[in-house]
């Protein structure tokens, strides 16, 4: 679509004339090791077309069975959104046309999902700094397969007989998808895009504390398309909504918001009207643009699949999976933070970074809480900010971490080799030890050539010396300063400290 | 009895990505009507006692195992495609849908 200059409304303004209605649809890619109708196996990165099979190619005569393991997992999610799950369902064909689904038609659900009527208390933040919730109504978890993925080839010429085309691998056809939608969510106000960002996020924490997705938002294994409308203030009448998909990011979720309620804002209050229709959002620009219309091509003409026979989970196996599910995430918050001593700052930055169980990782492989938390909050995150990365996708886990943090503490490591350490670790040198080994950083313990440095910065400096034997301990800085620097940054500064002390006493 | 109109039969070729020409319009629209009457009549034999049905058998909760099954290579899924193109099915340009 050619690119417009596009008005918006400032937010304050949006506000005053208009109360938002957010939606949200999260599509979760399940972590089973095989497709949801087919024997495939379903490893991310994969050569193209390797992972396929007559089924997930809508081949004539294949026939789909349904894996347990990802109704399972459909259930398990239904159940941790304090969904009902229902008693008897059937999967549908959704028809349309479009090469990344080679059957024709998606295999989804239709008017019977397996997972219905929940909600989700979403933690906010305060006005005064206290923790408040906001519910998000949950109106359906239902079961469906992902599509390929297309390649365009080609610059567009603006002829329809151009030399475009497209590249489709059907490794990802199949792959089971949970798809959660919301009701409508009203009266969130000014705090609309927070709580999108903050519910996708708690949705996300969900999944991964389940078990059932990586839920990586840069690898796409979960997927926000965001619903938007707006009502002229107070009057409760829902205005014609736009769906915006392809954000991608936690972050993103909270612009997309904000963006498309001042567009919308600026287009109604200029008196327009909104389109239905599908948005694309940009990363990059930070905007919306306009995608296929919704018309006559999305009449799915959805049908019950002939070719599989309905799921009717028993209520054993349903209280059964219901015995599987982890501590609710507000609670664990609320068990993590008395357990580790963390300030109310403390743990909403903690959360705030994504590094919730990145630390409760560390910390379960021996790392004390603080240390945890010093590395992910500040060493990890600036290194994801500089390579524009989630914290959690940098490439350094929490073992490694906590094995760095061991060498800390047995005395082998200061925190500044540490950080080399990582330096290692990222450009795969190894194990920790052989990082250590290799680039032979640790802290040298040998008394005697530390003694002899000491001495060194004691005689190259005679002035800071005196001060120090007159009682000015706090020039003992500019001696460990010249000792650290002749150790190259391998000694131990609280023991080079001591030596100055003792020496000079 | 459901009369299926000529526009709705137009409206369901183009769905169905069909080119029909008028003359093919104005010759299946009646046909359709005809068979569309035909499936309608089994709901008059159908009583309150027999409920509806996607499926011929009475089963639930057909399964398979989350297990890993040979399926085909990259070279024998791409043998039926009329173009490939590294390794992937090459198709044409998705008219109307820029992303
Ligand atoms: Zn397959």
């Amino acid at each position: 679509m050619s690119a417009q200059t596009v008005d918006l409304l400032s937010f304050e303004e949006t506000l005053e004339k208009y109360d938002p209605a957010l939606g949200l649809e999260v599509h979760v890619e399940l972590s089973t090791l095989t497709k949801m109708f087919c024997g495939c196996p379903t490893e991310f990165g994969a050569e193209p077309n390797t992972q396929v099979c007559p089924t997930c190619l809508g081949l004539p005569g294949a026939m789909p069975v349904v894996n347990r393991k990802a109704v399972e997992g459909a259930i398990r999610i239904g159940l941790a959104l304090n969904c009902q799950i229902a008693d008897w369902c059937r999967f549908a064909r959704k028809n349309y046309f479009y090469p990344d689904m080679p059957k024709n038609f998606q295999t989804s659900q239709y008017d019977e999902p397996i997972a219905f009527e929940g909600w989700m208390d979403v933690a906010l933040e305060g006005e005064d700094g206290e923790p408040e919730t906001f519910r998000v109504v949950i109106e359906r978890a239902h079961m469906e397969e992902d599509t390929g993925k297309t390649l365009h080839v080609g610059g567009a010429t603006g002829r329809i007989h151009g030399a475009d085309y497209s590249l489709v691998d059907y490794n990802r056809a199949g792959i089971p998808l949970i798809e959660i939608v919301t009701k409508p969510i009203r009266g969130a106000g000014e705090r609309a895009p927070e709580v999108a960002k903050a519910y996708v996020a708690q949705l996300r924490e969900l999944i991964v504390a389940l078990g059932v997705s990586d839920a990586r938002m840069d690898q796409g294994s979960i997927r926000a398309d965001v619903n938007l409308s707006l009502a002229p203030r107070g009057s409760n009448v829902l205005g014609t909504r736009t769906e915006t998909k392809n954000v991608n990011s936690l972050r993103s979720v909270e612009r997309a918001v904000r963006y498309e309620m001042r567009r919308h804002a600026a287009v109604l209050s200029s008196g327009g009207s909104i389109l239905q229709e599908t948005r694309h959002w940009h990363e990059d620009t930070g905007i919306t643009t306009s995608g296929r219309e919704k018309s006559d091509a999305e009449d799915y003409r959805y049908f019950p699949e002939p070719d599989l026979v309905p799921v009717a989970p028993s209520r054993e196996w349903v209280e059964e999976l219901r015995g599987t599910l982890p501590e609710n995430p507000t609670q664990k918050r609320a068990r993590l933070q008395a357990e580790w001593g963390f300030s109310d700052l403390e743990m909403r930055d903690t959360v705030g970074a994504g590094a919730l169980l990145l630390i409760e990782r560390t910390v379960a492989a021996g790392t004390a809480p603080q240390a945890a938390r010093k590395w992910w909050l500040g060493e990890m995150a600036r290194r994801a900010n500089e390579t524009g990365t989630e914290i959690d996708a940098l490439g350094v886990t929490p073992e490694q971490v906590a094995a760095v943090q061991a060498l800390v503490d047995a005395g082998t490591l200061n925190d500044k080799l540490a950080r080399q350490v990582f330096d290692g670790l990222l450009a795969g040198e190894g194990t920790p030890d052989e990082i250590v080994a290799a680039r032979g950083l640790a802290i040298v313990s040998d008394e005697g050539a530390l003694s002899a440095a000491v001495d060194h910065a004691i005689a190259a400096n005679p002035d800071v010396a005196d001060k120090i034997r007159d009682g000015k301990v706090a020039a003992a800085g500019a001696l460990i300063g010249a000792v650290m620097k002749e150790m190259r940054g391998q000694a131990d500064a609280a023991r080079v400290r001591e030596l100055i002390l003792e020496k000079l006493a | 009895m459901p009369e299926i109109t000529r526009d709705e039969v137009a409206h369901l070729a183009t769905l169905a990505r069909i080119d029909l020409s008028d003359a093919e319009l104005d010759h299946l629209a009646p046909q359709l009507s005809v068979i569309l009457d035909s499936v309608a009549s089994i709901s008059e034999v159908a009583s309150a006692d027999v409920p509806p049905t996607s499926h011929p058998l009475p089963l639930t909760n057909v399964f398979r195992e989350d297990v890993v099954v040979p399926g085909l290579t990259a070279e024998q899924a791409l043998a039926g495609a009329p173009e490939s193109e590294q390794q992937r099915f090459s198709v044409p340009r998705i008219l109307g849908d820029e992303q």
